[in-house]
């Protein structure tokens, strides 16, 4: 699915990621841990081709493609989503009208027709009762006035419904209450397929009791300093960063 | 829906100026220039009555003694008055009574434009005025209307058929000596549409004229006069555009709109004249003059426009709130792009009182464009409780427009409230980044960006406006980043 060799990323001239290795294979999910400002947003904007990021060195193939190469937009229309950390604002778009402008885009892309309206809206309704949003969640503009929480959600309710074969998740889990974690990790399980992939950036354990990972890897200063199966997760937590600067 | 929002997107993606074609129609012109002989000219070929012709003298001698009015946020080369064409009719046969009359090239232009008069006389919905160059082509559904007593003819029609209405009401809201740009439209104005809703009438149908230069070298002067008599309604939609040239063309036009007792009259314009090229060549100066009066009690008027043509724009188009208790209305979203120049705004003159105003303006500047809001809020000494809210948003896209705000507030009533609050923006890198991240394109993105905030003001144009509407702005918009 996803294939990042030696990957370096610099931000006006300052090297952020330095030789990043990390294969994702369909059907895993990955974690990535590790404090903060140690490039794990970085990594998550470079995948998805946010502009400002240089990359020095490196490559990243995703579905056989030299991902560098793809647009923002084609990347998204390839199955590539980023849940965003700080989700933006914007003000009068309604979230009805962003996500069936997104999804029609992401099927003239596939060479589809827009999807039927009514199907749209049965698509609307299924999704949010799976994820215990509010009726009325789909009329507000996109993040406009939400709270914390209804961001996060949204976020994970874009992602239901666009369907994505690779799901970046970038500190989902930051500041939720447990049900809104729980939301969070139904969203998540319910993606997860044979054909389907996500990498969840965390700072903490604790959504890795509701999403287990495949692996989990420590981003420490620019590089993956370490790699293992989910019982990495409790160690580091018990541990803390610390286990990890002073095993380096 | 689902059809449209995808044309939107299809449109985004091709995006010319897709008015700019010309139609090869034979044209009888007056001379270029103007002096007094033009004026007689016009008036002649209009077969008008004298009272007319001495009032368009009238106006052209006090015009003479004015000069070009340079407060405004504006700047292009002096206008040449006598390199002007000021009446061009296509030829056809006078009046034609019915569309089979009509020459065909002309009925195709319309179709082309999207205003298919035929349609519009099969379908019922909206009936039409549409005006070509200096004359009123042709009127739809007239005799429907009639039954209702509602007269909506084309200008030159009243002046024959409505003379007594017509000579009462015109000039009652726009003085012939009230601007520049007004007394030159008094002296030359060749046609327009003419709306009459009797006592207790409510319009069924929206009622619509469509505006289209197609002469080079000609200037457009259209005259639209309004009146609803007591307790009447009408709604009244405008849409204009021309096709492409490198010189610049003169739209110089007056509305105005007389609510009696109880009246309401909504007013909403679509305006799309050319706009110029990429690099500033060409385009319509539109310098126009609406305004409306609220003369009885209880009355109201509204304005909502769409601004996204002209390579000029300067228009106010205002409410005199006379009678008690009346209202006043302007929602308006302004757009510049590459070399394009707007002052728009409003003025409230609140003589009533608890009479009540409301101006939401959302300007989206692009390019190298200046986007200007200019508005006079005015609440005179004996205009109790009266109550005024503005709000002027303004939208940057890039870092070498400009947006201004001019607003003038004159309350000199103690008891009266007035309100003005204003924002200005930008469409961030990150907001553009995420949608992008979903799979809309950046110039989607902007379509979409730019609906949302225009929303407050699009919805409130009637249905089949806010379509059109929605599509202008993000053609508009077009090529706008990067």
């Amino acid at each position: 699915m996803l294939k990042i060799k030696n990957l370096s990323v610099a931000i006006k001239g300052k090297e952020i990621l330095k030789g990043i290795n990390l294969e994702v294979n369909p059907g895993e999910v990955h974690a990535i841990m590790g404090p903060n400002g140690t490039g794990k947003s970085t990594l998550a904007y470079v995948i998805g081709g946010r502009e400002g990021y240089e990359v020095t060195s490196g490559e990243i193939t995703y579905k056989g493609m030299n991902l560098l190469e793809l647009s923002p937009e084609e990347r998204a229309c390839e199955g590539i989503f980023l849940g965003f950390q700080y989700p933006v604002e914007i003000p009068g778009v309604s979230i009805t009208s962003f996500l069936r402008t997104a999804i029609n885009e992401q099927r003239k892309y596939q060479g589809l027709d827009p999807v039927p309206p009514a199907e749209f809206l049965a698509m609307m309704e299924e999704n949010k009762k799976l994820l215990d949003l509010q009726d009325k969640l789909a009329n507000r503009s996109v993040n406009e006035g939400f709270s914390g929480g209804e961001k996060k959600k949204n976020e994970i309710f874009q992602m239901a419904m666009l369907q994505p074969s690779l799901a970046i998740l970038d500190e989902t889990d930051s500041g939720l209450d447990i049900d809104a974690l729980r939301v969070v990790a139904t969203g998540v399980n319910n993606l997860r397929r044979p054909d389907n992939s996500a990498i969840v950036i965390t700072h903490y354990q604790r959504l890795l009791d509701y999403i287990i990972p495949d692996v989990v890897h420590v981003l420490y200063d620019g590089r993956i300093v370490k790699s293992g199966g989910k019982e990495m997760a409790l160690e580091l937590e018990e541990k803390g960063y610390e286990w990890i600067k002073n095993s380096l | 829906m689902e059809k449209e929002s995808n044309h939107i997107i299809d449109e985004v993606t091709r995006g010319e100026y897709k008015y700019g074609f010309y139609t090869d129609i034979e044209t009888e012109t007056a001379p270029k220039g103007l002096n007094e002989d033009t004026i007689r000219y016009i008036s002649a070929k209009k077969n008008e009555p004298e009272w007319l012709l001495e009032f368009r003298l009238k106006a052209y001698r006090h015009w003479i003694t004015m000069k070009e009015p340079t407060w405004a946020h504006l700047s292009y080369p002096a206008i040449d008055f006598q390199d002007i064409i000021y009446f061009a009719a296509p030829k056809q046969k006078k009046s034609p009574q019915s569309l089979d009359e009509v020459d065909p090239e002309l009925l195709n232009t319309f179709n082309k434009l999207g205003i298919s008069l035929e349609e519009q006389k099969r379908l019922s919905g909206v009936a039409v005025d549409a005006v070509m160059d200096s004359v009123s082509v042709k009127t739809t559904f007239s005799d429907t209307l009639a039954k209702l007593g509602i007269i909506f003819c084309s200008f030159s029609e009243a002046v024959q058929k409505h003379s007594d209405l017509v000579k009462q009401y015109l000039g009652s809201v726009v003085p012939f000596t009230d601007n520049f740009y007004a007394s030159l439209n008094s002296a030359v104005f060749s046609d327009g549409s003419f709306c009459y809703i009797p006592k207790g009438v409510r319009c069924p149908i929206e009622l619509s004229t469509y505006f289209r230069i197609n002469a080079a070298r000609t200037g457009q002067f259209e005259r639209t006069l309004i009146v609803a008599d007591e307790g009447a309604y009408v709604s009244y939609m405008e849409g204009c555009t021309a096709p492409q040239r490198d010189e610049n063309q003169l739209h110089a036009a007056i509305v105005e709109i007389v609510a009696l007792k109880d009246a309401e009259v909504k007013y909403s314009t679509v305006q799309n004249w050319y706009p110029g090229d990429k690099d500033g060549k060409g385009g319509i100066y539109n310098f126009v003059t609406k305004r409306g009066i609220c003369k009885g009690n209880h009355a109201k008027i509204s304005w909502t426009q769409v601004e996204t043509g002209s390579a000029i724009t300067w228009k106010y188009p205002s409410v005199i709130l006379m009678g008690d208790h009346s209202v006043g209305e302007f929602y308006s979203v302004a757009v510049t792009n590459n070399h394009q120049q707007a002052d728009t705004g409003t003025k409230m003159i609140h003589l009533g009182r608890g009479s009540k105003s409301t101006i939401i303006s959302k300007g989206i500047s692009a390019g190298q464009s200046n986007n200007s809001y200019r508005g006079l809020v005015r609440v005179v000494k004996r205009a109790d409780n009266c109550r005024n809210f503005s709000q002027c948003d303004s939208l940057l896209l890039g870092d070498k427009c400009g947006a201004h705000t001019f607003p003038y507030i004159r309350a000199e009533n103690p008891t009266s409230i007035v309100e003005h609050e204003a924002t200005t923006s930008k469409i961030s890198d990150e907001q553009l980044f995420y949608c992008q991240q979903r799979g809309i394109s950046a110039e989607s993105a902007i379509g979409l960006i730019v609906n949302g905030y225009a929303k407050e003001v699009l919805q409130r144009l009637p249905m089949e406006f806010a379509i059109e509407a929605q599509k202008l702005l993000s053609v508009s918009l077009e090529g706008s980043i990067g």
